[in-house]
């Protein structure tokens, strides 16, 4: 605002001293002269939010994330495994602590009761409903406008508006406070939104004491693949995506996915793609205090029946490249292991996708060329085309010599042009009449013996001056 | 005495040979071998490329990069239609897209490959290709891997080309691997190819014909090396043969001096 550094957030011991957020930083500077401060960095307080918000799926495995700084938990049916709802809150409590982390939280029926009692509560309650009666309205979430308003109109907790008329306060401050009213007073549904599905298939194994070490943090985990075999097995499923989490002891959680690109249940084939992934992870995983909990999830699995092989092996060496593909995208990253789809067009630059080999597609047929014929396309196609300098013996005639990577050409062969024109019925705006610009194709082949595809971009009755590309190599 | 304790020559050393062709294990005899198709290439080579080692294929120059590609591309596909397989991966690093544009898969179908049989894994630097390299020569689903490596990378040593070429022994993986713009260096590899585009036979109208290429044999493990070849690639058959006689044809060339020779003879023509 106005250019000032401003405080985003405060310790409580600042707050002590009379500090707040959006003061400016000289004029808390001035009160407070030995201030320590630290730059404001959102996006590793959302990576913060979201580790956190992964260890919690040691309590239930309905977490939502409340940007920026909260988590929603829906317990239902999960406190009792950790001693009720004050047990399970305790534990949350000394888990943050020992992560150097303040935490204020609240239980209530409702995902938004939970959330306005535990950010507006000052004084306690006898209980949840006449808590939420004290509430400022500020708690309604509404937009700085409504709230004034309601202040103004002498209307300062939720329970003197919840004591008004329902339409009037519709009529005067919108339906949206209604609804926030209605749902933080339990009428209406709020539901949370998880921010991780739940898995079809979850094994996990605490532990009585933390274990600081990850190899044997590993070697569980090659325990709960052979479980999770079992599991899969019963279901007559594989998995495509693994994900193993590890729970640290002060609350963080880390995760490690991994995909395969044929549904698989093999342990030794899970445990060797996510130890890959292991190995390239550029920080690596730190057990911090150490892990208590280790889990493996699949989200993702599809049918997998006992395959019948095939007496020349062919079965066999399917499954082994598909392993291959697995290891690689792995390793060097999905997109990075590609195989080629064939796509109906002229434009050479679209006539091919290089997908991810891990997401197979069907093959699609490509045309084969013809007999007897030397090859029309190159084998190494530049995208964008590079532009090069021509002289043509006419100015719509082929190339004579040409000028690429500041080395000049000879034509001594050529073969064109092959027209290729613009799709103009792909035209996104519909726009007909103006197709674009035609290309004229030449093979050509140098002194040397070096062959080029070449094109002019642009016929001259299109363009006065079209300019020239090289666009591929031949062999 | 004298000729008890020294028993003739004869048995021992035939022994010693014996014992030496069991230390050497498989690196003595390659199980089989790729007929290229080409007379003069397959006498030289004793009977073709041998299957399950390592190859090394030079670009002449970085600017020949397509050509020692091609001619790369066309050895796995001779592999790949002697063994009834298709499956070949292609290792590139990320330069090697910009430096010689991309992978195109139209061309490779125009040099008689299936592109559905075609993987292409990018690495961002030599060391995850040649790591990759290595893991995928262990593969044997493969019929060949074609490891493209740019320059001369310090992590590109004997051990290195030791390392891919044991694999290869135990998979019976073809491993090519393309060397461009570098320096041939000590390696473990079979056979060192260097390869420059030839002029082709001209077809009608003085188009471009089909794919000509000029490669020098420059290294072979158990044999002479140093001889050079001008081939052509038939695309129909999946061989390498002689260049027709029609049209202008250029005798094979010393190096460097290709666009002289052809320059000559096009004068001349």
């Amino acid at each position: 605002m106005k250019g000032a550094l401003r405080l985003a957030a405060v310790d409580p011991v600042a707050m002590r001293l009379g500090l707040a957020p959006g003061l400016a930083l000289a004029d808390a500077r001035a009160r407070v002269p030995d201030l320590a401060v630290a730059d404001h960095d959102p996006a590793a307080d959302a990576t913060l939010l979201d580790a956190l918000a992964a260890g919690c799926g040691r309590y239930t495995p309905l977490v939502a994330i409340d940007a920026p700084d909260g988590l929603l938990l829906d317990i239902t049916g999960c406190a009792h495994l950790f001693g009720g709802d004050t047990g399970l809150a305790a534990d949350a409590e000394a888990r943050l602590i020992r992560a150097g982390l303040t935490l204020r939280h609240a239980l209530a029926g409702t995902a938004d009761g939970a959330h306005a009692l535990a950010r507006f509560q000052t004084a306690p309650a006898p209980d949840e409903a006449a808590a939420i009666k004290r509430l400022p309205v500020a708690a309604l979430r509404l937009d700085p406008e409504a709230e004034t308003g309601l202040k103004r109109a002498g209307l300062k907790t939720v329970g003197d508006l919840a004591c008004r008329p329902l339409a009037g306060i519709a009529a005067r401050f919108g339906a949206d406070a209604v609804t926030a009213l209605r749902r933080l007073l339990g009428e209406a549904e709020s539901p949370i939104i998880p921010r991780r599905t739940e898995a079809m298939i979850r094994v996990e194994r605490r532990f009585a004491e933390p274990i600081a070490s990850t190899d044997y943090a590993l070697a569980v985990l090659t325990e709960l693949a052979t479980e999770a075999r079992a599991r899969l097995e019963e279901r007559k499923a594989g998995g495509r995506r693994f994900e193993a989490l590890f729970f640290r002891s002060d609350g963080l959680a880390r995760a490690i996915m991994v995909e395969t690109g044929q549904p698989t249940r093999d342990p030794a084939v899970v445990m060797r793609l996510l130890r890959e992934r292991i190995e390239t992870l550029r920080d690596p995983i730190d057990p911090g205090f150490g892990f208590d909990m280790v889990r493996l999830a699949v989200p993702v699995a599809e049918p997998l029946a006992a395959t019948q092989l095939k007496l020349e092996g062919g079965a066999i060496h399917e499954a082994e490249i598909a392993a291959l593909v697995d290891r690689l995208s792995t390793r060097l990253g999905r997109g990075r292991v590609r195989r080629f789809r064939a796509r109906d067009t002229h434009i050479p630059e679209q006539a091919q996708l290089a997908l991810p080999a891990i997401a197979t597609a069907t093959p699609a047929a490509w045309v084969p060329p013809a007999p007897d014929e030397p090859p029309l396309r190159p084998i190494h196609l530049f995208d964008p085309p590079q532009r090069i300098e021509v002289i043509a013996e006419v100015p719509d005639g082929p190339p004579h010599r040409f000028r690429w990577r500041r080395e000049a050409h000879e034509v001594r062969r050529y073969e064109g042009p092959e027209r290729i024109g613009a799709e103009w019925w792909r035209r996104k705006d519909g726009a007909v009449d103006q197709p674009g610009l035609t290309r004229d194709y030449y093979r050509v082949e140098d002194v040397r013996g070096r062959r080029f595809w070449i094109f002019r971009h642009g016929l001259y009755s299109e363009k006065p001056d079209p300019g020239w590309y090289l666009h591929g190599i031949f062999a | 005495m004298r000729e008890s304790s020294h028993p003739p020559a004869g048995p021992p050393l035939a022994g010693l040979r014996d014992r030496i062709a069991a230390l050497s294990g498989p690196d003595a005899a390659p199980s089989s071998r790729i007929a290229t198709g080409h007379a003069g290439i397959d006498a030289a080579l004793g009977g073709g490329l041998a299957a399950g080692r390592l190859h090394e294929v030079f670009a002449a120059c970085a600017d020949e990069a397509a050509s020692a590609a091609g001619f790369a591309a066309m050895l796995a596909l001779r592999a790949g239609h002697a063994a009834g397989e298709q499956a070949l991966l292609w290792l590139r690093c990320d330069d090697a897209e910009r430096r010689a544009g991309g992978l195109y898969a139209p061309g490779f179908a125009e040099l008689g490959g299936d592109p559905d049989a075609l993987l292409l894994a990018l690495a961002p630097d030599p060391v995850a290709l040649l790591r990759a390299a290595a893991d995928a020569a262990r593969c044997a689903g493969l019929v060949a891997i074609l490891a493209e490596c740019w320059g001369n990378p310090r992590i590109l040593d004997l051990t290195a080309t030791r390392r891919l070429a044991l694999a290869a022994e135990q998979s019976g993986v073809a491993v090519l691997l393309l060397r461009i713009d570098a320096q041939a260096m000590p390696s473990a590899a079979d056979t060192r190819w260097q390869v420059a585009a030839a002029p082709s036979v001209a077809l009608d109208a003085n188009a471009p014909g089909h794919t000509a290429l000029s490669v020098e044999l420059q290294r072979q493990r158990m044999g002479a090396g140093g001889h050079a070849w001008r081939v052509e690639w038939d695309r129909d058959r999946c061989i390498f043969r002689e260049p027709a006689l029609s049209g202008a044809l250029v005798p094979l060339p010393q190096r460097g001096s290709a666009a002289a020779a052809a320059e000559r003879l096009l004068r001349t023509a």
